[in-house]
């Protein structure tokens, strides 16, 4: 376990990453990435399509080899000792994009235990963790017994999901965990996660397209931009700067871009305003004071 | 990685050898391993050795990724030299227990080996600097008068370009499930012979599944376009040939016919 409360679970130093190197298709994926995780963090990572953002989370599990630069998970470096990179796979569990493409047991059961199996766990440890993790992603006991294939989409992502969960890792990591799901899948996905953050105060970092979402989920954000980091900081900090994330093809969440306008026509708005719920309370709030927006152009 | 497999690799360029139309390169490499294959003396082989050399430079091909390209097949050659070492000749150089080798086998096997290394590197060639999808274009136009027989040139020749684009696609996918099913801890990399092939069982069937759904979708796509077949079916890019082509063609009708005509003479012969 952390030996310090301040040593980061995850850190990161110099990373780079080339894919095919020396051939004709020889492309830098991620460039001297120095990255920081604590445990119990929310972390959400954004960034246009190509930045290099799943290239780098593959690298906090050991399932990519740094090029050059170096991962730790507990202050240890994934490649010092034979084994220490496999044993750390167990612990930063990843959920890949679509990873309902990755079921293949005959039984939902199997297929969720497919994760704790690898570790060696009992029969009985195993089933406890699949109950747990099939509770975690809303899977009913009745489903157990089917075969993946026969469930919908929105249950096949949380059963993959559940797959990994079941491993019980320190760090969830999820790459796109809502993409191609309908906004009712998509909340039910972002609950089985937080739920599972909050039971075992995992750290959890989530790539997403979707800023509403990020908005909503996540304490802390990390901008890839061109296989580097471009932002890092509270969702407030990253989405005050709107007109930045314009240029890197980005957009900042609805509320945010409302306040922004309503800041420019005289509203005194905060910076920090990036939720309907906190847009609606400061509006209320100005209301309240001023009896009225004085602003006459509305 | 399976991105490494360089044999039947395309790289795309500009030289003349890839703009050539994949008809005159196809016919083109029927007539070179032809004439590799009548060229049995030592003048046969130097000009042959000078075509393949000319087209590599005029390709801009570096001999280095075009010998890349021979490594899946060394032992096949080296056997078939050895073979050739061992089984031929009279004039006995060397004798030990119950091997002889001869003058007349060790340039057998060395010509067999030359001839096995032009063949591939050629062929090599070929798909190098042609694209998939030129290439089965080049063959459907060339067999089609096999239509007329009611052979189903356009339907093999479209299976063909379909496998041909879903290679990449299905390795890439490949890739992904192996690196899903190890972030769940599975090992592919010990234990033994069944437990190894049992472990291939979570890559396979999500990889059966998604070529499925693949087809299953590709079909989908080609019905709602109204694809009904080769009948009456037209080209978004027709093949068109260009002088160089009909250069081309002249050269390699001459390279045969110098082949011929000095194996004919017995000229240099090499054994
Ligand atoms: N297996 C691979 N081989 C070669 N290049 C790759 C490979 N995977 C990714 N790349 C390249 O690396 C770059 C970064 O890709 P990556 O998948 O990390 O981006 P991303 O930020 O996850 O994008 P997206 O939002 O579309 O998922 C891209 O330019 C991509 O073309
Ligand atoms: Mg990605």
């Amino acid at each position: 376990m952390t030996t310090e409360t301040n040593t980061p679970l995850i850190r990161t130093e110099k990373l780079t990453h080339t894919y095919s190197a020396g051939t004709p298709f020889e492309r830098v994926a991620v460039c001297d990435i120095d990255f920081e995780a604590a445990k119990g963090e929310c972390i959400g990572i954004i960034g246009h399509t190509g930045s290099g953002k799943s290239t780098f989370i593959q690298h906090l599990n050991g399932l990519l080899k740094p090029t050059s630069g170096r991962v730790f998970f507990d202050g240890r470096e994934l490649y010092e000792t034979k084994g220490y990179a496999r044993e750390v796979r167990f612990k930063v569990g990843l959920v890949f994009q679509y990873p309902e493409y990755q079921l293949f047991e005959s039984s939902l059961y199997d297929d969720i235990a497919f994760g704790p199996k690898n570790m060696g766990l009992k029969e009985a440890e195993i089933r406890d963790r699949v109950h747990e993790a099939a509770g975690f992603a809303l899977l009913e006991e009745e489903l157990l017994s089917k075969s993946p294939f026969e469930l919908s989409g929105g249950q096949k992502r949380r059963a993959a999901i559940a797959g990994v969960i079941a491993m019980r890792p320190e760090v969830l990591i999820l790459d796109e965990p809502t993409a191609g799901l309908d906004p009712r899948g998509r909340d039910e996905i972002i609950a089985n996660i937080l739920s599972y953050k909050e039971a075992r105060g995992a750290t959890v970092i989530m790539v997403t397209h979707n800023m509403e979402e990020i908005a909503r989920t996540v304490e802390r954000i990390v901008l890839f931009e061109d296989g580097a980091v471009a932002m890092d900081g509270t969702p407030a900090s990253v989405f005050s700067r709107s007109e930045e994330l314009e240029a890197m093809g980005l957009t900042a969440p609805v509320a945010a871009l409302v306040a922004r306008r309503l800041r420019a026509l005289g509203v005194p708005l905060d910076d920090g305003v990036y939720t309907i719920p906190q847009l609606k309370s400061a509006l209320v709030a100005l209301m309240d004071t001023s009896g009225g927006l004085a602003c006459p152009e509305i | 990685m399976p991105r490494d497999i360089t044999l039947g690799q395309y790289f795309p360029g500009q030289t003349v050898v890839h703009r050539l139309d994949p008809r005159v390169k196809l016919v083109l490499m029927i007539v070179y391993i032809s004439a590799l294959f009548v060229a049995k003396g030592l003048a046969g082989y130097i000009i042959m050795i000078a075509v393949l050399t000319s087209c590599l430079a005029l390709s801009r091909l570096k001999l280095r990724t075009a010998l890349r390209g021979l490594r899946g097949i060394v032992i096949i050659i080296a056997l078939t030299a050895i073979l050739n070492i061992f089984l031929t000749g009279e004039t006995v150089l060397l004798k030990f227990w119950v091997f002889t080798i001869t003058k007349e086998g060790l340039i057998a096997g060395a010509a067999m080996a030359g001839r096995l290394i032009m063949l591939i590197v050629g062929s090599f060639l070929l798909t190098y600097t042609t694209s998939p999808i030129a290439l089965t274009d080049g063959l459907e136009k060339l067999l089609g008068p096999l239509k007329k027989i009611r052979a189903p040139i356009h339907e093999l020749a479209l299976m063909m370009s379909i496998a041909l684009r879903f290679i990449p696609t299905l390795m890439e996918e490949t890739n992904k499930i192996i690196s899903a099913q190890k972030a769940r801890g599975a090992d592919f990399e010990t234990g033994g012979l069944l437990k190894r092939a049992k472990a291939i069982i979570p890559i396979v069937i999500p990889l059966f599944i998604s070529a499925f759904r693949r087809a299953d979708e590709l079909a989908v796509a080609m019905e709602s376009r109204c694809y009904h077949g080769g009948e009456g079916r037209t080209r978004m890019k027709p093949l068109k040939t260009a002088g160089r082509d009909y250069a081309a063609l002249a050269c390699g009708a001459c390279v045969l016919a110098a082949v011929i005509v000095l194996e004919a003479l017995k000229v240099w012969p090499l054994i």
